[in-house]
């Protein structure tokens, strides 16, 4: 019985010696110097590895930033998801002044509701907007809207999507939104994008709610707020700062020169552009107000 | 799933042949079980529809109860019921996602917490419904006592194939679950290939034993059909989920639980081995699957092409 | 035992109920529709603009790139517009829209039927027609014809293989095509026999068909080259690999060309749409087309002019029964259900199914059970379970290591699924965006 022991001690020691050995040699032979300010500012990071800021990852991030730190420049390396908190907070571990952007969120360009847009079909496919988008006929008639199978819903990791029922369009909850992205990708038709908030305590933001670049009667047969390239808000706002353009029959309002002033919305004969604040209505037209569409206010 | 469960059928019928009434009452404990708890975690637990109407609960219930022996006190499988579909199909997360074939984790964890009750064989009730030792457990010792000397206490291949012998509840016909295994091959719900491999393997196997000493080992035939061999090889193994879905996985999968049937028979502690064959064989199930893949087209060319 | 493909397959049930009745041509509509991209490859270009008179066979648009078909007006009349149609998809392509004024054929159109069967043209000025003509595949794919019969360098073809398998369900087109123009047909295979420089054709078709075995087996006897040979049922037949494997034993390896092999493979309507152009000087302007279902009052196959609309079709089958959930362009398995019965008639459109309600409800998807039917219907060999899970996930290394792209799309899988997942919808996803990432690749 005592050899057993022996033999079970020497041998179990033994390995248990080796293997000791082929770690410390391991560990030695490819041990890596890292700095230790990137584990530190990673910390400070949300780490949910959205990718939103450019970088692989939160840990690609803390590396810009300390390569950038060394550099005495932060400039380019922001965190959407953390906002200013996050960033002033790395910018004070480092000594320097905070990187700033200004707040986005992502803005849905469809307003293809069930209303709007009629379903040309019953699509009983999987639920997956991207199955859905290999045929034409699912969804509305307009092969440039909304499938309503809800792919930008599930690709937000923040709560800050749901999909509206009555509608058929996903809402954007911009409290939650953290403008990482993940709907712009998952969407099939590339309805999502990532605009500035806007200003003021109700942040004013004004869009083209299309993305339909069919020709303006076709457009408008399949959806009747399409905007028709008719080109009124492109006129209207050449006079004030020319945010808006027109491409392939769709007109865009660049949100870097817009100024929310709000003037094109009226001038749409589709309501095709979206605004998050009242417009009223022209002057010399019914005292109808204008729809608006949204008042985001969840 | 049901088809499986109408296959069952002739199988069912024996048992209560065999076994009295009593072993209906262990049939419907063990379903029944089975069934509930699979309803009360979907419905409690993971507050989603509940889907055994699909049937596939009372396959596992039925394929308990066949697997353990006629007196077992009622509450020991209600509790195997539970552990099968709680631990070995509903934790993986249900249906198609358990990687072992949760009546026997069921009967794996029944033989490990209640070894006495487990292995307190009767003989059918055509005989004296007495206490009695299983063909297998008759040949354990075999080796050292000489074939010719427990010869006279073994059952003839007839009884063997008809049911007429010790065992578990659904295991000891061979000729009732034959017919329900045709019934599945002719239905397309299993591959021929796993049972035929699996018994085919495990004769081969008893075969080389019995070849160089005939004296020390029992024949293949009365391997096959001795203890669990036909009811894992026609039910067990062949269950989808925790098979290979390649065909030649699926040849892999057979041969090996057939040879690891046995080894345990002929050198394990257990006088049967499917059981615990078929669950290490289960657990080799997505390793069979990453590297023994289907036949492509044209995969002569393929190999060219490497 | 009669030969056919080794691996997967199913047997669907035919349901040919429209086989016995002939062909016969359907009315010229007031208005035709002919859009610009009937086929695989670049749309062709447009060369009538608004207002011109057109005669049936004229040229009107042109190809545009080396994979692309010339497009020929079906109908005389004048052209009304040139403008959005949408395709079977359901996307808006660009159509020539022509409204018809009596039925006048262009110069040199032969509309007779005598036989013509002496082949005065040599390969060259053969393929140089097939171009001509706009002759695409009409089993479905559309893949222009001549490009078939543009060998590489250093590959050599013995073997012509026809496609007169028609394994889609429903779909008759094929066969009464090679009942009623069997001659024709013949004199067209002989005809792409020269063209692709071979000795030896070989049709293939189903069992399913006898009388269409029996008959072209008598009429093939004057012809040294061409063979029938008879194959047992199994779905997808008709795919050009697998007809290869069960017709001449070889295998095209993943991503190659029938040539590969020596072969190449043309559907009986193409064969007799090339002895229309070749022989008789007429391009590629109607077509067969089985219009179905099982409540249809009238089960048809008519001749059809391209760009006719599909609604006219119905029509003339005695309209469109009340039941019905969907109404499918081609045949159950590869077809696709269309939301708009405007769209017209193309050079791909074997048939126009009317399914009732009961029949084209998708199964409630349920768990997958680890069956392995999927597994064991593929006729490629691959694992369609795993394919869908890494589409859902969106690992598309792992798809195309699976060899996801090796998927023709043939349906099997999802028809075998006993928990009725839409397997072959996601491995579609896979295929697009692994086909999307090579390109990102090798545009680096």
């Amino acid at each position: 019985m005592d050899s057993t022991m022996m033999y079970s001690l020497l041998t179990l020691g033994g390995v248990a010696g080796g293997f000791a050995m082929i770690l410390y040699i391991v560990a030695r032979r490819f041990h890596v110097e890292e700095d230790p300010r990137v584990a530190e500012v990673e910390a400070m990071l949300p780490g949910i590895n959205c990718g939103a800021c450019g970088f692989p990852g939160c840990s690609g991030l803390a590396e810009a930033l300390v390569a950038g730190a060394e550099k005495k420049d932060l400039s380019g390396m922001y965190c959407p998801p953390g906002g200013s908190d996050t960033m002033s907070a790395v910018a004070e571990y480092f000594g320097l002044a905070a990187p700033t952007s200004a707040p986005t969120v992502a803005v849905l360009r469809c307003n293809g509701s069930f209303d709007n847009s009629p379903r040309r079909a019953e699509y009983d496919g999987p639920s997956s907007c991207a199955v859905a988008h290999k045929l034409g006929t699912a969804g509305s008639a307009c092969t440039y809207s909304c499938l309503s199978e809800g792919d930008c819903v599930a690709a937000c990791n923040f709560e800050a999507l749901y999909m509206d029922p009555t509608t058929g369009l996903p809402v954007v909850i911009d409290e939650n939104c953290t403008s990482c992205g993940a709907c712009v990708t998952a969407c099939p038709r590339d309805l999502f994008e990532i605009r500035l908030l806007g200003k003021g305590k109700k942040p004013r933001r004004v869009w083209i709610a299309c993305r339909n670049r069919d020709r303006g009667a076709v457009a408008r047969k399949n959806c009747s707020v399409a905007c028709i390239a008719c080109g009124k808000c492109v006129r209207t706002c050449d006079t004030i700062v020319k945010a808006i353009s027109m491409k392939d029959n769709l007109a865009y309002i660049d949100p870097d020169i817009c100024i929310a002033c709000g003037k094109c919305v009226p001038e749409c004969p589709t309501g095709a552009i979206l605004a998050t604040f009242p417009v009223k209505a022209k002057q010399e037209d019914s005292q109808e107000p204008v729809s608006t569409g949204t008042e985001n206010t969840h | 799933m049901w088809a499986v469960s109408i296959a069952l059928i002739p199988a069912f019928v024996a048992s209560v042949t065999f076994f009295g009434p009593r072993a209906l009452a262990v049939l419907a404990v063990g379903v029944l079980s089975c069934v509930l708890t699979e309803a009360f975690i979907q419905a409690f637990m993971l507050k989603k529809p509940v889907s055994v109407s699909d049937g596939s609960a009372v396959v596992t219930g039925l394929l308990l109860a066949f697997n353990i022996p006629v007196s077992i006190p009622l509450w020991m499988v209600a509790v195997g019921g539970f552990v099968a579909i709680g631990i070995g199909k509903m934790a993986f997360g249900g249906i198609g996602n358990n990687p072992f074939n949760p009546a026997l984790v069921g009967r794996a964890f029944m033989t490990t917490s209640f070894a006495a009750p487990m292995t307190n064989w009767r003989l059918p009730l055509v005989f004296d419904g007495s206490t009695g030792a299983t063909p297998l457990g008759i040949i354990e010792n075999a080796a050292s006592t000489g074939m010719s000397a427990i010869q006279s206490e073994l059952p003839g291949y007839f009884d063997m194939f008809i049911g007429n012998i010790g065992g578990s509840l659904g295991e000891t016909s061979a000729l009732a679950i034959l017919l329900g295994g045709i019934f599945l091959i002719a239905r397309g719900l299993i591959d021929w290939r796993t049972p035929v491999f699996f018994l085919g393997s495990l004769a081969a196997f008893t075969g080389i034993f019995w070849g160089i000493a005939p004296e020390s080992y029992a024949d293949p035939l009365f391997h096959v059909l001795a203890g669990g061999a036909m009811l894992g090889a026609w039910f067990m193994a062949t269950d989808m989920t925790t098979s290979p879905m390649s065909r030649n996985g699926r040849i892999v999968f057979a041969v090996g639980a057939g040879l690891l049937t046995g080894v345990i028979r002929l050198f394990g502690a257990f006088p049967g081995g499917v059981s615990y064959a078929i669950l290490i064989m289960n657990a080799l199930v997505p390793a069979i699957d990453s590297h023994i893949r289907p036949k492509r087209f044209a995969q002569g060319a393929l190999h060219e092409k490497a | 035992m009669s030969k056919t493909f080794p691996m997967g397959g199913i047997h669907p049930p035919d349901t040919k109920i429209s086989a016995a009745a002939p062909i016969t041509p359907l009315a010229i509509p007031a208005e035709v529709v002919i859009p610009l991209g009937q086929h695989i490859g670049a749309p062709a270009e447009a060369i009538v603009k608004a207002g011109d008179k057109v005669k049936a066979g004229q040229l009107i648009a042109e190809t545009a790139g080396f994979i692309s078909a010339n497009i020929h007006s079906s109908v005389s009349g004048t052209v009304k517009k040139i403008d959005d149609v949408a395709d079977p998809c359901g996307y808006s392509k660009k159509a020539v829209y022509i409204t018809v004024e009596g039925d006048e054929w262009a110069e040199g159109i032969d509309r007779s039927s005598t036989l013509k069967k002496e082949i005065t043209l040599d390969r060259e000025a053969i393929v140089e027609k097939i171009k001509a003509g706009g002759i695409v595949g009409m089993g479905g794919a559309s893949f222009p014809t001549n490009v078939k019969y543009m060998i590489p360098e250093g590959k050599t073809a013995d073997t012509l293989v026809i496609n007169g398998v028609e394994c889609e369900p429903y779909l008759t087109a094929d066969h009464r095509l090679m009942l009623e123009y069997a001659d024709e047909m013949l004199v067209g295979v002989e005809i792409l026999r020269v063209a692709l420089g071979v000795e030896k054709a070989v049709i293939g078709i189903e069992e399913n068909k006898p009388d269409a075995i029996k008959l072209l087996t008598e009429k093939s006897a004057e012809y040294a080259g061409i063979t029938v040979e008879s194959l047992h049922m199994q779905y997808p037949q008709g795919a050009e690999k697998q007809l290869i494997k069960a017709c001449t034993g070889r295998e095209v390896p993943s991503g190659k060309l029938p040539i590969e092999v020596g072969c190449a493979v043309n559907n009986v309507g193409t064969a007799y749409a090339v002895y229309q152009m070749v022989q008789k000087n007429q391009p590629l302007v109607e077509r067969v087309v089985t219009v179905t279902g099982k409540q249809v009052s009238k089960p048809s196959n008519f001749l059809v002019r391209i760009g006719t609309s599909y609604a006219a079709c119905i029509e003339a089958a005695g309209g469109l029964p009340e039941d019905t959930g969907k109404v499918i362009s081609g045949g159950p398995m590869m077809g696709m259900a269309v939301a708009d019965l405007s769209i017209p008639v193309a050079k791909g459109t074997s048939g126009i199914l009317m399914l009732p309600k009961a029949e084209s409800v998708r199964p409630e998807v349920e768990h997958c059970i680890r069956c392995g039917a999927c597994v064991s219907v593929c006729p490629m060999g691959l694992e369609p379970y795993l394919l869908e899970k890494f589409a859902r996930a969106d690992k598309w290394d792992q798809a195309e290591q699976r060899a996801a792209t090796d998927c023709m799309e043939c349906g099997c899988c999802s028809y075998a699924c006993p928990s009725g997942r839409p397997l072959l919808d996601y491995i579609r996803i896979a295929k697009g965006e692994i086909n999307n990432r090579r390109r990102a690749r090798a545009s680096q």
